[in-house]
């Protein structure tokens, strides 16, 4: 029997995930900063950025996987 | 004090003893060599030592510098862990090839001339095609004739760049070219071919996955750091490296989300690491090139653990496929804990390793203001955390349960990630540890609140993207596959250009052949009798004419008189006409190779300007002299 095979344990640990997302939310309106761009002016563009770069990497993939995708064996004889 | 060796020498003269050693002896020599190679290294005094006179001009063997140094750390560290990683293998020819990989990349880094360096390349090359091919399949073997061809083509450029830029330059000195004009772009060429720069990138992709266990381990290590190492030093600055950088942080992550085997999505994700060190060498400020290099050397670290992890688990599991592996936490979790912190470091989480290196790139890339490519730099710090900081882990030791229960691997293996581990940790904890060594002084300090926080968050929030799309089904689903690179063009259309070669092409040329041979011939014939030949051609003409005539004009009658005689007349003639074919057609086959093969031996032993050439003019002479003369019969005919 694994950790993770219990459901309360995985539900704890994504109790702890979330409070440190919220935290980290939060804590980017203390935390001074250097700005390069203006874009890095919103709050939270970092969240905002890393959450839309994976949504998205992963969409374009599955788009990408329809076009390239062939048989384990394609280049075998 | 003792006088030092070039570093590349002790690796490569101390790998032919070891196909002479066995057993316990063979072993204390493999893990000594290196630690005498390390002590040798840190002997060793700036300046160039070890200089030979070659025709007009010298080879440095040992040119020690800032740059040098860093890399020759690295490598010396990396050649001892990678042989304890792999100390197991029986093969002495494996370990021949390692040791000969090791000392030609570090030969590379040490050599201070365009001459020695194309050598050392040579080797590093051939070498490591060994470590491929040791893993004996069938897709081993074409994945390393091909791996071996590709980098052959790129040696072919880099000497033919040297030969020119020597030409030009009058010099063989190994230090900055910059391009500016065709010797250098073709050094330029063989450089970026190792660095796998789009779209020169699919050998990478297409070998390492298929080589042996700890064949990839080392194959990640040298030759695409070498590259980085030879393009500091000679194309810093160089625009362009800046956006084929940003191409390749970027494209590579799509294909690790949708790759099945472990090691090829770190294969992918190799390629993306590079891109940053490539940036940063095409931004080429002090900062940037510090970045670059320091990424370098932190990347062989990391890299080198999730190469050894996902290593370790084919070799205790025997497959290193997503869809045929998970859950493996249950039995492997020192594994486990060891291919977190390569992930955490890859990822560049605070604390690790990637972290003090790669926003050293991103810093630069945001203090020159180039704001797409800093765009691209964070996505593609999210992609990594996305594909091997969480994809890795997941996939091998969560996810769904495989059923398999394997056992840690061997002691050697978890001795060697453990160590590499703890440097990852150590260099993220005490940066200025990797700091001091490189080759601008350092001003960076890479643990700010603003960037933690920045960090942290471009990265918890990509894990809640995971999270996101695996609760609710939108990850794609793990599935065995092939997905096509640009290697399809070399693999695929490859064939289908050998195909066109064989079949139309030869048909094409067969019939050229057999035009020219049967319109020679007959010009030949022709030639020589031009009389009977105008002859039968009336002859025959009239004949016909008068055949058909008479058929035209008896037939109507007789075919009512004689039809049955006639029938069986045609009948008998018609059978006698086609066994007189048969037996004809029989002698020309069996004739008409011979007849080809004499009539080109003639023309050939004849050859100009004698023999039948003379002849054929000759009687093309006496046609033509016939000719005129009949010209002036007419002639005389008409006007009289």
């Amino acid at each position: 029997m694994g950790y993770l095979d219990d459901t309360e344990n995985i539900k704890k640990l994504k109790r702890v995930f979330f409070t440190c997302l919220v935290i980290l939310f939060l804590i980017d309106f203390i935390v001074p900063k250097h700005h390069y761009f203006s874009l890095e002016r919103i709050p939270g563009f970092y969240a905002i950025y890393g959450f839309v770069a994976c949504v998205s990497l992963v969409f374009m993939a599955k788009i990408l996987r329809k076009f390239i995708k062939r048989g384990e064996d394609y280049y075998d004889y | 004090m003792i006088t030092s060796v070039p570093p590349a020498a002790i690796f490569i003269i101390g790998a032919f003893l070891v196909p002479f050693l066995k057993g316990k002896l063979k072993t204390a020599y493999l893990l000594l060599l290196p630690v005498i190679a390390i002590l040798n290294l840190l002997n060793l005094s700036e300046g160039t030592s070890w200089v030979f006179g070659f025709l007009d001009y010298n080879l440095i063997f040992c040119r020690v510098d800032k740059l040098s140094m860093v890399f020759g750390y690295i490598f010396v560290i990396m050649g001892f862990l990678g042989t304890l990683y792999g100390i197991h293998v029986k093969e002495g020819g494996h370990h021949l090839a390692v040791f000969l990989y090791v000392g030609s990349s570090l030969g590379v880094v040490f050599s201070g001339d365009l001459f020695s360096l194309f050598i050392f390349w040579e080797i590093m090359a051939f070498a490591s095609t060994f470590l491929i091919w040791y893993k004996k399949d069938k897709r081993a073997l074409g994945a390393g004739l091909r791996y071996l061809l590709v980098h052959t083509f790129g040696g072919t450029c880099l000497l033919a760049g040297i030969m020119m830029y020597l030409h030009t330059t009058g010099s063989l000195e190994f230090s900055f070219i910059g391009i500016n004009g065709t010797a250098s772009l073709l050094i330029f060429i063989g450089f970026i071919i190792n660095a796998a720069i789009p779209p020169l990138h699919a050998w990478l992709t297409d070998a390492y996955p298929e080589s042996t266990v700890t064949g990839t381990v080392l194959l990640s290590i040298f030759t695409t750091k070498t590259a980085v190492y030879v393009l500091a030093r000679a194309f810093p600055g160089t625009e362009i490296l800046i956006l084929l950088g940003a191409i390749m942080t970027v494209f590579p992550i799509f294909y690790a989300v949708i790759e099945n085997d472990t090691r090829r999505v770190l294969a992918y994700s190799l390629i993306n690491q590079v891109g940053f060190m490539v940036v940063g060498i095409g931004i080429g400020t002090e900062l940037s090139l510090n970045g670059a290099v320091s990424h370098a050397f932190c990347n062989i670290l990391f890299e080198g653990l999730l190469f050894m992890c996902t290593g370790a688990v084919l070799y205790v599991t025997g497959t290193s496929k997503c869809t045929e592996l998970g859950g493996l936490y249950r039995t492997m979790p020192i594994t486990l804990m060891l291919c977190l912190v390569g992930a955490a470091s890859i990822s560049a989480f605070p604390l690790f390793t990637g972290f003090v290196s790669k926003s050293m790139v991103i810093q630069a890339a945001a203090d020159g203001h180039m704001f797409i490519i800093w765009l691209a730099l964070l996505f593609a710090s999210a992609g990594v955390f996305h594909h091997a900081g969480i994809k890795i882990p997941y996939f091998i030791f969560f996810a769904e349960d495989s059923g398999k229960r394997p056992d840690e691997p061997p002691l050697n293996m978890l001795l060697s990630m453990g160590i590499v581990a703890f440097l990852c940790i150590l260099i993220g904890i005490f940066p200025g540890v990797l700091y001091q060594i490189l080759p601008y002084p350092v001003d960076f300090v890479p643990y700010t609140p603003g960037h933690v926080v920045s960090q942290l968050q471009l990265l918890f929030f990509a894990g809640l993207a995971f999270l996101f799309l695996i609760t609710y089904g939108f990850y794609p689903k793990e599935e065995r596959s092939t997905n096509l690179d640009i290697d399809w063009f070399y693999r695929k259309a490859g064939r289908g250009f050998m195909w066109f070669c064989n079949h139309p092409a030869a048909k094409f040329n067969m019939w050229i052949d057999q035009a020219f041979l049967g319109g020679t011939r007959g010009f030949i014939w022709f030639c020589r009798n031009p009389i009977p030949t105008l002859g039968l051609w009336m002859d025959t003409a009239f004949v016909m004419f008068y055949n058909g005539f008479i058929w035209f004009s008896e037939n109507p009658v007789s075919i009512l008189v004689s039809g049955f005689y006639g029938g069986l007349h045609l009948a008998f003639a018609m059978v006698s006409k086609g066994l007189l074919r048969i037996y004809i057609e029989i002698g020309k086959a069996r004739d008409g190779a011979e007849k080809k093969r004499a009539f080109y031996r003639e023309l050939i032993e004849s050859g100009p300007p004698g023999g039948d050439v003379e002849n054929i003019s000759s009687d093309l002479f006496i046609a033509f002299i016939i000719f005129a003369v009949f010209l002036v019969y007419m002639a005389i005919k008409y006007f009289l």
